[in-house]
């Protein structure tokens, strides 16, 4: 039930992410006034159908631009998208890379394709970590051209999302685009087709491995207002809630780990002795199950 | 347990802070102006 609810709230959200349907005729990218909102999930704010701006390319751009901002008087450091994010995580965490984002749709029904899956090992998740730190905040703010202008690191060498939703599509919309196209592009569908490659075989790639904005929304699990929570007295161990994880987590090894994106899937389906329930502000939102633990 | 309870919501109030500045100080516009043109580099060809 909790399942089938959660595709489509995630079906949802990608529709209303991208709901602008007029670009066949227009040719062109959404342009109103909803632009000037993050949505919460990775989605370029190039596709064609977007409706909302994405939260890693607006913070990416705010940083390339401090410095001439700055001197121009205007002050703009990146509060409102960093208010946003934060807002959002320190209510939920992770919880919209779960219910909202629509890449991470994409992953999970991808994975769905029959074959051997790979577990990768445990140090890969931090690599995401590095990915913020250098291509989201430190290149964006201090390689900068001689007016102080620098460029989003992110978008424009790793994200895949970027490729498939608006690289794609601008250049089948827009055909005077494709004389541009050169090594970078051709390096981007590189790193895409790659990571639909990856889909197939390990649980979310992007999210655990690479991702910048669940390692931002990662920050807030331990911390948010709603929260996950573990009871030992009644964990058997059996590691199913590990087995059902799209995000690979260990479950059992404590509540409320980075990748935990709070799909709830643990708690819904795998665990059957109410090893796992979560928390609102403290207070327990979900009774355990009265099973007795059989060990 | 509380501490970590008042952490989240001190965090609330601390974002919720900076997303008021920002947005008065025009940074919803920044994003918007930033967002309704073509992003040449997330497509590849800037």
């Amino acid at each position: 039930m909790m399942f089938v609810l959660r595709r489509w709230i995630q079906a949802a959200a990608t529709a209303f992410s991208n709901a602008y349907l007029l670009f066949p005729f227009t040719r062109n990218i959404y342009q109103g006034r909803l632009k000037s909102v993050c949505v919460p999930g990775l989605n370029c704010y190039s596709c064609p159908a977007a409706t909302g701006a994405c939260p890693l390319g607006s913070l990416q751009t705010m940083l390339a631009t401090v410095r001439p901002s700055v001197k121009a008087g205007n002050g703009h450091i990146g509060l409102y998208v960093l208010g946003i994010l934060g807002i959002i995580g320190s209510l939920v965490g992770r919880m919209p890379c779960a219910w909202l984002c629509p890449f991470g749709l994409l992953q999970e029904l991808i994975h769905k394709i029959p074959s051997r899956k790979i577990e990768i090992p445990h140090w890969m998740i931090y690599i995401k970590y590095a990915f913020l730190a250098l291509f989201v905040i430190a290149l964006p703010l201090l390689a900068v051209d001689g007016l102080g202008y620098g460029i989003t690191w992110f978008c424009k060498y790793v994200c895949p999302a970027g490729t498939l939703e608006a690289g794609i599509p601008m250049l089948i919309l827009q055909p005077q685009l494709r004389e541009l196209v050169g090594w970078l592009y051709a390096s981007k569908v590189g790193i895409l087709l790659i990571f639909l490659a990856l889909m197939i075989f390990i649980r979310r790639p992007f999210c655990r491995i690479v991702c910048p904005l669940g390692a931002i929304y990662s920050l807030f699990n331990k911390v948010s207002v709603f929260r996950m929570v573990h009871h030992p007295d009644t964990c058997v161990l059996c590691k199913e809630c590990y087995n059902h994880c799209p995000m690979g987590v260990r479950f059992y090894e404590g509540a409320n780990q980075p990748d935990c994106i709070r799909c709830l899937k643990c708690m819904q389906e795998s665990c059957k002795f109410g090893a796992i329930s979560y928390e609102i502000a403290g207070l327990p939102a979900v009774l355990k199950k009265k099973t007795t633990n059989p060990l | 347990m509380e501490h970590t309870r008042k952490s989240g919501f001190f965090l609330l109030l601390l974002f919720v802070i900076f997303l008021v500045i920002g947005i008065n100080s025009g940074e919803a516009a920044a994003v918007w102006e930033k967002a309704v043109n073509i992003c040449l580099s997330c497509i590849g060809i800037g």
